[in-house]
């Protein structure tokens, strides 16, 4: 238990580790930043944003923040309630949609 | 015929779920500001997912086209057109303060003040920065006409997606400034030897968070 405790509230690392992550995100933002300036479309633009979206917030998440370092404990704490998120997202895409074929039926547009 | 015996040497992460709660202590063992701060956090994860739905909601049922964002947010330099080349730039400056926060945790905790203290600073000027940057964005469009009602590029729920998203936002950028520089500067006094250096980490959860924001609102509102 002691030795677990420390673990878990001494979140001390070679500092190497930050270095690279760090540099990891500045060559992940770029990426997501070329997505736009070579104006790629459709499929691909949402796949790329949405894969290096994911990939900056897990490193910054699980490194930055020490989450990848914390109990199991915590991380289910943390990381299960915003799954409700993606009901809600679900829910009001579905929303959008019937809105915009109302307006388009009704409103003439 | 201790308890020690019966432990396993390695807990699975099941177990560990299961011991933390079940057992009669505290389930996370962390200082309180560290877990209230988590918690805050995981309730501002909520208040934004909600932010960047309503605003998927009302570009996906808008009749008008939405505006270029590509193009809303190009600057002219030195006679070239770059599109969303201040949004890139704002990109980097919020990356490059995370770092320099990474990197004052650490020090903190190795009980180097003066460079914790530096890096700290150069974390919040960073941030300030970007606040500046957003200002100058802010008159941008304001003088081109865009308002919460209405501009004249495109659908009018633009405007009040813009400012009411990127604005929480950049009063989040603000207070991480503030709340920085007053923990940084009891660093610097020494306000904090033989507390503990929690505090740094529990200034660098908020920080990064306001980051992490960013990853998305950069994704959803200018890549879209």
């Amino acid at each position: 238990m002691d030795q677990t405790a420390k673990q878990t509230t001494n979140q001390q690392h070679p500092i190497g580790i930050y270095l690279k992550v760090w540099a990891l995100l500045f060559v992940l933002s770029t990426l997501s930043y070329m997505v736009d300036y070579f104006q790629f479309q459709g499929y691909l633009r949402w796949t790329l944003v949405l894969i290096f979206m994911f990939l900056k917030a897990g490193f910054i998440i699980s490194i930055f923040m020490h989450l990848g370092w914390e109990r199991y404990a915590l991380k289910c704490t943390l990381l299960l309630p915003p799954l409700a998120i993606g009901v809600l997202i679900w829910l009001m895409a579905m929303e959008a949609d019937y809105t915009f074929s109302s307006r388009q039926l009704f409103l003439g547009q | 015929m201790t308890t020690e015996t019966n432990k396993p040497t390695v807990d699975t992460r099941w177990q560990s779920l299961n011991s933390d709660w079940a057992n009669d202590k505290e389930t996370f063992p962390m200082p309180w500001g560290k877990l209230m701060m988590w918690i805050f956090l995981l309730s501002d994860t909520f208040i934004f997912s909600i932010f960047l739905t309503g605003y998927m909601n009302v570009r996906m049922s808008a009749t008008e086209p939405w505006p270029n964002t590509s193009e809303v947010f190009a600057l002219t330099i030195a006679g070239q057109h770059i599109p969303l080349i201040l949004i890139a730039i704002m990109t980097f400056v919020l990356i490059t303060s995370s770092g320099t926060m990474a990197l004052a945790v650490n020090y903190a905790y190795q009980g180097d003040r003066k460079k914790t203290f530096l890096l700290m600073i150069a974390t919040a000027l960073l941030g300030a920065s970007f606040v500046g940057m957003q200002a100058f964005e802010w008159s941008k469009l304001i003088h081109e006409g865009v308002r919460p009602w209405g501009n004249p590029m495109g659908a009018t729920q633009f405007g009040s997606a813009f400012f009411m998203i990127t604005g929480f936002h950049g009063i989040h950028v603000s207070a991480g400034v503030i709340y920085l520089s007053i923990i940084a500067n009891r660093v610097r006094k020494g306000h904090y030897e033989g507390k503990g250096y929690h505090i740094v980490e529990i200034t660098g959860l908020y920080w990064h968070f306001v980051d992490l924001v960013w990853v998305f609102i950069f994704a959803f509102f200018y890549l879209w």
